[in-house]
């Protein structure tokens, strides 16, 4: 086996077994924190496909920025476990049937046709001064770049549309405005008072 | 790598000369960052000192030299005491992940034209990648503790360091449209030619944001409402103490010496001499003394800030973070790319 091959099977193990924990374990914080690991196993599996801008963005993005915000969401929730094991019995067999579905659409899938692993042949290794980075962006911007704006039009609306949905007018909050505080002026806030001056009596 | 280093090692097989020249570089270069660490903590109390018309610490060794040897020992020698209802494995996790990755993003610093560990083609995105994965150690520390404060102070830190990255990476966006390349080595090449082609005039907004948001992102002062110790005693290392405290403080000034360097790689022309007529001089030419200097400038701009500025308060940080300075990143990439592309004076960005 050569050291590729270790190496793949390495971080393949620790990401199946740690999307495993994610959906086992009990507490949502350690659940969230498996699932940083998962990314971090995918990562290191795409960096041997020589995809070394994928992987660092997929840190950079999901594990980065994306799972701070769900691991700050997650731990201010207050769960209750037993609440949550409650309806388990009910539920596993709904459960365990999409599982199967969903087990058997990929092997058919994989098993036929175009996905097989001898219709598809071994990528050539890249030279050593081969830059995945500037690759990427020149057929993002020219081969594919209106799927791309696409795309960008898409989560800009989805960004206002999640704004605008949760905005509301509330009245009566005592917020600071900045820019009144940065305008104050002497005179607005200090009163100077001429009095004469009193007699001891 | 001197000769007689790769003589020693050529006795072992080829796989292993890989692995332990790597490691012989590690240590070359983790060993004198941890004893910068110390020091840094020695001349902050210094520094402070004086600005405060004190001496600071002068009574371990000749003027205090060896405190920070005495603070080490100290913190190794004392108790771990791991809180009764914390999360156990988490609590010992989280200082390893607050100075795994600030260690990591290391790896690929060039100290000069040939002296790099790791030169990946995408350096800059591998640091910020690593950077933007601290905050772990500081949430999951507040987090296990199974304390208010600590809880509190991890919130705090969550939502700041998100903040402040999306303005440091708008910044380095800047940084690599002017030199076109996420390389280091390439970026620092690209501001060739002395002084006033280095990249922090043409990037001032970015220069000045870039800096400001690396002292928000390392939680030093005046943005260190992570551990306000007036509101919530200390954070979320309020329940950590011996050596579990110490990794957090290294990992804290170990992430300042980084922000400095890369501030000084990026914007000051790394290891560039100022006058570029004398890039071949020895000693005022171009070399590793040039980017040391550069980055005890930009350290001393941190010890310097945390002694003159009152702490932020935490609203205020948030308003600067997201109303302020990424606004002026995006403003400014708008007019690079307008610059460069639709106008003649694109050559003032590169």
């Amino acid at each position: 086996m050569t050291f590729e091959q270790l190496a793949f099977y390495f971080f393949a193990s620790v990401a199946i077994l740690a999307a495993a924990m994610v959906v086992t374990v009990r507490n949502p914080v350690r659940a969230a924190l498996f699932l940083i690991l998962t990314f971090f196993a995918v990562a290191c599996i795409w960096m041997m496909l020589e995809a070394e801008f994928l992987a660092i963005v997929l840190i950079l993005v999901y594990v980065g920025a994306v799972m701070v915000l769900f691991l700050f969401v997650v731990m201010m929730l207050d769960i209750d476990f037993d609440q949550l094991r409650e309806g388990f019995a009910e539920t596993l067999p709904i459960g365990a049937t999409v599982a199967v579905l969903v087990l058997l659409q990929l092997v058919i899938v994989l098993t036929s046709g175009p996905f097989e692993l001898e219709q598809v042949a071994a990528p050539v290794p890249a030279a050593a001064d081969y830059g995945n980075t500037h690759q990427l962006g020149l057929l993002i911007y020219t081969y594919y770049v209106y799927p791309f704006e696409l795309a960008a039009v898409m989560l800009v609306l989805a960004m206002i549309a999640a704004i605008v949905l949760t905005l509301r007018d509330r009245t009566g909050t005592r917020s600071q405005k900045p820019h009144e505080q940065t305008q104050v002026k002497r005179k607005d806030r200090v009163r100077l008072v001429k009095m004469n001056a009193e007699k001891k009596n | 790598m001197p000769e007689f280093i790769l003589s020693i090692l050529s006795i072992f097989p080829d796989w292993l000369q890989v692995v332990l020249a790597s490691l012989i570089k590690i240590i070359a270069i983790v060993a004198p960052l941890m004893l910068a660490v110390a020091y840094l903590t020695f001349a902050e109390r210094k520094i402070i000192g004086y600005m405060q018309i004190r001496v600071g610490p002068n009574r371990v060794g000749p003027r205090g030299w060896l405190q920070p040897i005495a603070d080490a020992f100290k913190l190794l020698l004392k108790e771990i005491v791991v809180p009764a209802r914390s999360n156990k494995y988490l609590f010992v996790l989280a200082p390893i992940l607050a100075i795994g990755p600030s260690l990591a993003a290391w790896a690929v610093i060039p100290f000069s034209d040939t002296l790099v560990l790791s030169d990946i083609d995408a350096s800059l995105l591998y640091i910020l990648a690593m950077t933007s994965m601290g905050v772990y150690g500081i949430i999951i520390a507040g987090w296990a503790s199974n304390s208010k404060y600590a809880f509190l102070s991890a919130m705090r830190a969550a939502a700041q360091i998100v903040a402040y990255e999306i303005a440091m990476g708008f910044a380095l966006v800047g940084v690599l449209m002017a030199a076109g390349s996420l390389n280091l080595g390439a970026i620092v090449n690209a501001q060739a030619g002395g002084l006033f082609s280095w990249y922090w005039l043409p990037l001032l907004p970015l220069f000045v944001v870039y800096f400001i948001s690396g002292v928000a992102e390392t939680n030093r002062a005046p943005f260190d409402v992570a551990e306000g110790e007036s509101e919530i005693v200390a954070g979320f290392h309020v329940e950590y103490s011996g050596m579990t405290f110490a990794v957090f403080f290294l990992a804290e000034y170990a992430n300042m010496i980084l922000i400095a360097m890369l501030t000084a790689l990026m914007f000051l022309g790394g290891w560039m001499s100022p006058l570029g007529f004398w890039s071949d001089v020895p000693l005022l030419g171009d070399g590793i003394h040039w980017l040391l200097l550069k980055t005890s400038a930009m350290l001393f701009f941190f010890l310097w800030f945390r002694a003159t500025f009152p702490r932020y308060r935490y609203d205020q940080i948030m308003r600067l973070g997201w109303k302020v300075f990424i606004p002026v990143t995006l403003i400014w990439i708008v007019v690079m790319g307008v610059a460069m592309f639709l106008t003649p004076w694109g050559h003032l960005f590169h």
